[in-house]
């Protein structure tokens, strides 16, 4: 286990072929990979803007049309084109999901280091806080958020407060993670030796604890990345997205709001579910084998012959 | 020994402050000894008689529970009147430390050099180009070819760890080095090597040792003077042949008889029955009493006190005379 995560860290073109033998890592990170690309390339895959009505040639907008050559996917109750829609979309629900798991990824590894390696009051403190926003159910904590961030007029987008809101909630089980793998690791002796030789705390934890407690970091944010995705869907989906800047969940909450179910226009409502399946089951499915392949907790690694890598008697040498 | 001493412990006393009401557990109680430049002192005593907690109370290495009162003199200067930073900046300068199993004190995902740098760097003590071919050096120093400081600890040996341990000791060039059981956890032959590099070392830089072991071969073999602890105190004090020719306290004594002798093959090695006291319920009197042969009425009852038995040598127990 230490191997993959020592490869992890020092060696990423070793790390890159013991992931690449692994089917489920790559799959995952294939579905991930090529939504970003879509994303990106967004102009390009798409014939239309997203608001351009498709109309006729009588000049009446094809509203609820079917998939045809006018739009691969059909076009929505306004009729503007579902693919357009869908391939735009992709860029609001990674943004929104890419930053908010970020901040959540950052708040939840500065509060998990700081209440590890410091214990005492702080570490006290620190958990407290987040073990009432584990009790918290977050959907109603972030309607109510959402809601009243919206009422207050605050001059930023709606996009950037859905951003914060999750980034802001979702950081408790990152923090937790963190803070027990910082509290194991600050025992290990060489953390004693670091102190002995004259280190501060800043220089300990930015020498020693970081780079231990990276590649968890790093399995987690993409786990967290998927859970973001899927509130800012759900929220969207509910009303709470911004309508001129429509995510995923947006396009479903027109869909249902313009009664595309009752039309029988399949495709407004299904891209855009899959949609978010696609890219939560490419997150789900990396985020897994990377905490696998870089979590020590995970493996049994007495099952595995891997001695001649460990450290010998790392655990066996105490007094 | 007209120099001055180069370590002056004074009534060193830590205490532990327990979680539950308020309890103290009083790991080392009253310790004094002296360190002369160029010396080797050991520190002997069973597990858990408060020998590494003597040595990380005077690196102030110990977590937040503990309380160090006393005085412990580094060339004059009281380390525990010292402000934290201060502190921070003379650990490793002044003494360095060698730790127990010292597999464990090498980061598993930092190179060995890197790692001894690290140490130099951090005092600012020479530029960062200096300081490579100074690991380099101190590598050669310990017999490690300088190249294999590119590598990581699992691809060294437990005697080359410890080596490496020892070459980032010497790396700001300390007057004091503190070994802690440096030979736990290897085998005999490599044992000797670590204590015949250590001897080396010291006699090319001058550098007095601190030596923590309960191997008394080896005290026998290093040191110069020998310090006994038992339950947290110092019970014997004093040079090394006087110590082991004639000890005074009976569990010196106790201690020399369940090692074997090899002008006397054969005998049956003594034990001490029983077990250190707990830390937190101390006998009244004397803390070896409950195991001790000699034991007298009074000795539940009379803590006794280091006194002198004869010039430097010093024992604490009734049944020494004074001078």
């Amino acid at each position: 286990m230490l191997e993959t995560w020592f490869l992890f860290q020092r060696n990423l073109s070793a790390f890159w072929r013991a992931f690449r033998r692994n089917r489920m890592g790559m799959a995952g990170a294939v579905l991930l990979l090529s939504a970003v690309l879509v994303a990106l390339f967004a102009p390009l895959l798409s014939p239309y803007e997203p608001t351009t009505v498709i109309r006729d040639p009588s000049g009446r907008g094809l509203t609820f049309a079917p998939p045809s050559v006018h739009g691969p996917l059909g076009t929505d109750d306004a009729g503007r084109d579902v693919w357009t829609q869908l391939v735009y979309g992709a860029r609001i629900s990674l943004l929104v999901g890419f930053l908010a798991g970020l901040i959540a990824m950052f708040i939840g590894s500065l509060l998990g280091i700081l209440a590890g390696y410091f214990g005492g009051w702080l570490d006290m403190l620190l958990m407290r806080v987040t073990d009432v926003l584990l009790v918290i159910p977050d959907l109603p904590l972030m309607l109510v958020l959402v809601a009243t961030l919206r009422q207050m007029e605050l001059k930023i987008s709606p996009l950037v407060v859905l951003i914060l809101v999750i980034g802001l909630l979702y950081w408790t089980s990152t923090a937790r993670l963190v803070r027990s793998q910082v509290l194991s690791i600050k025992e290990r002796q060489f953390v004693a030796r670091a102190r002995a030789i004259g280190a501060g705390h800043v220089h300990i934890i930015r020498k020693h604890i970081v780079p231990q407690i990276l590649p968890l970091i790093v399995a987690n944010t993409v786990l967290i990345l998927s859970t973001a995705i899927l509130v800012e869907s759900g929220l969207a989906f509910l009303g709470l997205g911004d309508p001129t800047q429509p995510s995923w969940g947006t396009m479903l909450n027109f869909a249902f709001d313009r009664n595309a179910i009752s039309n029988g226009a399949w495709w407004f409502y299904l891209p855009p579910g899959l949609a978010i399946v696609w890219v939560s089951l490419g997150c789900v499915l990396l985020g897994n084998v990377l905490e696998e392949m870089l979590n020590p907790r995970l493996t049994a690694h007495h099952l595995e012959g891997e001695a001649s890598v460990r450290p010998a008697g790392e655990e066996t040498l105490h007094e | 020994m007209s120099e001055p001493p180069l370590l002056r412990v004074r009534h060193l006393t830590t205490e532990f402050l327990l979680a539950d009401a308020g309890q103290r557990a009083r790991a080392v109680e009253d310790v004094s000894f002296d360190v002369y430049p160029g010396q080797t002192v050991g520190l002997v005593g069973e597990s858990g008689c408060g020998k590494t907690t003597v040595l990380m109370s005077i690196l102030r290495l110990l977590p937040a529970n503990a309380e160090i009162r006393g005085q412990v003199f580094f060339r004059g200067i009281d380390l525990l009147t010292l402000t934290e930073r201060q502190m921070r900046e003379r650990r490793w300068k002044d003494i360095s430390i060698v730790f127990q199993g010292a597999m464990n004190a090498l980061n598993p995902v930092m190179r060995v050099g890197e790692q001894i740098r690290e140490a130099i760097t951090l005092h600012g003590l020479m530029p960062p180009n200096e300081a490579e071919v100074r690991v380099g050096e101190l590598l050669e120093l310990v017999g490690i070819p300088k190249e294999r400081g590119a590598q990581y600890p699992f691809q060294y040996s437990g005697g080359m760890r410890q080596r490496a341990m020892i070459a980032m000791a010497l790396a700001c060039s300390p007057g004091l080095l503190f070994a802690d059981e440096p030979t736990t956890a290897l085998d005999v032959m490599v044992q000797a090597q670590i204590l015949e590099l250590l001897q080396g070392i010291q006699r090319k830089l001058g550098l007095a040792i601190v030596l923590v072991t309960h191997d008394l071969g080896v005290v026998a073999e290093m040191c110069d003077t020998v310090v006994v602890m038992y339950s947290g105190k110092v019970v014997e004090y004093g040079p090394v042949d006087v110590i082991f020719n004639a000890p005074q306290h009976p569990y010196t004594q106790n201690l020399l008889q369940a090692f074997p002798d090899l002008a006397r093959p054969g005998t049956v090695l003594a034990c001490i029955p029983g077990a250190p006291p707990r830390l937190t319920d101390l006998p009244p009197g004397c803390r070896f009493a409950p195991r001790c042969p000699a034991r007298m009425q009074w000795c539940d009852a009379e803590v006794p006190i280091l006194r002198e038995v004869q010039p430097a040598h010093f024992a604490a127990c009734h049944l020494v005379k004074d001078v």
